[in-house]
């Protein structure tokens, strides 16, 4: 059960490798002990989460969307999950994207198809226990294309939109939806792309996330300036963006 | 309130407004309805719930089922002479209140609401102003009807039944539904109070007071001004008693069944209850209130001065408020201190904090009130560095061999409740030969873990 700070009991990371995903998991269960469940593809590589009352690694794979029916269930016969952070996704290579249609399959498979997949399968099981909380992390490159990521913006644009529509039709059955927003997040899935202006950390991440717990559907930019910024850049003509 | 049996989904929060969750509501008009809808044994439990008053969670269990108890309120009988009193479970102490007042009685032990359920104060094993000389709700239950998950009806006594009586008083609603108790109830020359009022200037004084005077009134708590810098803990003993039929001139009114005044729903989205206002109310309550004696107050002014308001919980806004309390031994005022010293420093505001002075507690295994020092405190949500806070207070008040209410909880840490209740093992002993398939769920004893199931 979440309490009255929207502070879990038991949280899972659906790709415990991401640094986001872990920052969030630190700075919640810094507030608040809880049991904790990493997921990802490759379990022993899973880090340590020292504030955990106890920690779990188990394997999942977003793309192998036909296990996600057993996976989740075993999950959630282990007991009510307060908590999921939806944190797997990955950048790939642009230029390799444009010219391989395996390599843009794959970005998208992951970071859209896969959280579909995931998302649908968490939204009615929490529904199900009446509440809970699910944090997803998309991103500003879904709000407008850019030619260095398009087929990544893309794919985070789709899961954008369903995480719009998850919130909507999570009213009123107790589940809340915290979409994330953030810029350019400097982890070592970035490292060895060029930062982007109002570059943010993964520990600025999860402090704002922490900070809109329990407030039900809840929409955050991070940092809170790109708000606006992206704003002005969707409202600008294709002919100033494409010389950005 | 229609008399037909009605269903639906909901969400549901406690009275402080947080952490909702969705279950499917029930509400009985019939007892065969309401055994009918236990029968069904859906598989997230049942709890019952009364007009929703606890603070907390404690009345809510999202994905099962939640009895909506306020269907089955009658008053069975009423004894004049004897001043004992049967009601339905789903009865409110206003109705209770309405009906005995005139003859001469009184609630025994009355919380600071009149809108709470019978059930859900037997449940809770409430408490009030006169606790350090009545005692709590349940020791003045003669006996109770409760529904168990079996579907039988037992009749409970505090004699001829002590395990199950006393695991159902403070129990939760996880032994059972309480169906119908009788209540001793208080006999009293009128039903105004003369009441003596004395400002305090810091904590060690309000302590003092309360220590020196308690014994000679039956009502006597203490608000403390939490937003107070530099006298921290300052505050004002309100302390009275049953006023005699020649101290009153005329007959004081009966506070009514409903609120005078509602609450309107807009008023959640423009919170007045959050600093600065805090601290400006704060100091008005304390400068209005002249160290006064003998003053004759009605039942709502002195009992439920909230009450006249209804849904005030909306005036905290969209973030709701949670109510923290604790109890600590007498000999630890040290960490009534403490707990303000440190909400102080973090400019966590209190609208509202009330001392106490508990007599004995009870002979329930899960009651709250022990022999000591009470603090209850209202806060303001969201607010930021509070969960670290209050989790360093409970931290002083386990060490101690204190509590905290957890029938007003919303944000315990686990770990805790086994060191701050060490009769729940006991406890769960009764509970589980009245439910031993777990049919009574709710969200406080998932989050806490209370029946020692899974999180």
């Amino acid at each position: 059960m979440n309490d009255a700070f929207g502070l879990p009991s038991r949280i899972v990371v659906l790709g415990g490798g991401s640094e986001i995903g872990q920052a969030i998991v630190a700075a919640i269960v810094a507030e608040k002990p809880a049991d904790v469940v990493l997921a990802g593809r490759t379990p022993v590589t899973l880090p340590d989460v020292p504030a955990a009352r106890s920690l779990e690694r188990i394997e999942f794979d977003a793309t192998a969307t036909e296990s996600h029916g057993a996976f989740f269930d075993s999950l959630f016969a282990a007991g009510d999950v307060d908590l999921v952070v939806l944190a797997f996704g990955v950048v790939g290579e642009q230029a390799v994207a444009e010219q391989d249609p395996a390599a843009a399959v794959e970005i998208a498979m992951t970071n859209y198809v896969g959280a579909v997949s995931s998302l649908t399968h968490v939204s009615t099981r929490l529904a199900a226990q009446g509440h809970g909380t699910i944090v997803v992390l998309s991103s500003v490159a879904g709000q407008k294309a850019r030619r260095s990521n398009s087929v990544y913006g893309s794919s985070k644009a789709g899961l954008d939109a369903f995480t719009e529509g998850l919130q909507l039709a999570s009213l009123g059955t107790g589940v809340g939806v915290i979409h994330v927003r953030p810029g350019f997040v400097k982890t070592k899935m970035t490292a060895n792309l060029k930062a982007a202006p109002f570059a943010t950390t993964a520990e600025a991440v999860a402090t704002a996330v922490v900070a809109e717990l329990g407030k039900g559907n809840r929409t955050v930019w991070v940092p809170a300036i790109l708000r606006p910024v992206m704003w002005l850049i969707r409202a600008m003509p294709p002919r100033v963006l494409r010389s950005l | 309130m229609g008399s037909e049996t009605e269903s639906a989904r909901r969400l549901l929060t406690g009275w402080g407004r947080t952490a909702p969750s969705a279950a499917e509501v029930i509400r009985p008009a019939t007892t065969e309805a309401l055994v009918s809808a236990l029968s069904r044994r859906p598989a997230r439990g049942v709890i019952a719930r009364g007009l929703g008053r606890s603070y907390g969670d404690v009345a809510q269990n999202g994905g099962g089922t939640v009895l909506d108890m306020t269907g089955l309120d009658a008053i069975h009988a009423f004894d004049p002479d004897q001043g004992t009193i049967t009601v339905a479970a789903g009865c409110s102490l206003a109705a209770l209140l309405d009906r005995v007042v005139a003859a001469g009685w009184f609630l025994p032990v009355t919380p600071g609401t009149r809108f709470v359920t019978v059930g859900g104060a037997i449940a809770c094993d409430v408490h009030g102003k006169n606790h350090h000389r009545d005692g709590s709700f349940g020791e003045h239950v003669t006996a109770l009807t409760l529904l168990t998950a079996s579907g039988d009806m037992l009749d409970l006594t505090p004699e001829g039944t002590p395990d199950e009586f006393w695991a159902t008083v403070g129990g939760l609603g996880l032994t059972g539904i309480v169906i119908s108790a009788t209540i001793q109830l208080l006999r009293v020359d009128s039903s105004a109070i003369r009441v003596d009022t004395e400002r305090t200037a810091d904590l060690a004084e309000t302590f003092a007071k309360l220590r020196a005077s308690d014994d000679t009134y039956r009502y006597s708590v203490a608000w403390l001004d939490c937003a107070a810098a530099g006298r921290l803990g300052r505050g004002i003993a309100i302390q009275g008693d049953h006023a005699t039929r020649d101290e009153v001139d005329s007959v004081p009114p009966v506070p009514g069944l409903k609120p005078r005044i509602s609450s309107p729903r807009w008023l959640s989205l423009a919170p007045i209850l959050r600093s600065p206002a805090i601290s400006i109310l704060n100091e008005v309550h304390f400068r209005r209130a002249r160290t006064a004696a003998g003053q004759i107050e009605a039942i709502e002014p002195f009992f439920y001065p909230l009450d006249a308001v209804g849904d005030w919980n909306r005036m905290y806004g969209r973030g709701g408020f949670l109510q923290y309390q604790f109890v600590v031994p007498l000999d630890r005022e040290d960490v009534v201190h403490t707990a303000l010293e440190l909400l102080h420093r973090e400019r966590i505001r209190s609208t509202l904090a009330v001392l106490k002075r508990f007599g004995p507690g009870s002979r329930a295994p899960l009651s709250f009130p022990m022999l000591g020092w009470t603090l209850a405190l209202d806060i303001a949500l969201p607010a930021p560095r509070a969960a670290r806070v209050l989790a360093a207070i409970d931290e002083h008040v386990a060490e101690s061999g204190g509590r905290v209410y957890l029938a007003k909880d919303s944000r315990l840490r686990q770990e805790l409740v086994d060191v701050m209740n060490p009769r729940l093992p006991e406890w769960n002993t009764v509970r589980r030969r009245l439910d031993p398939d777990g049919v009574f769920q709710q969200d406080l004893a998932r989050r806490l873990g209370l029946t020692g199931a899974s999180p």
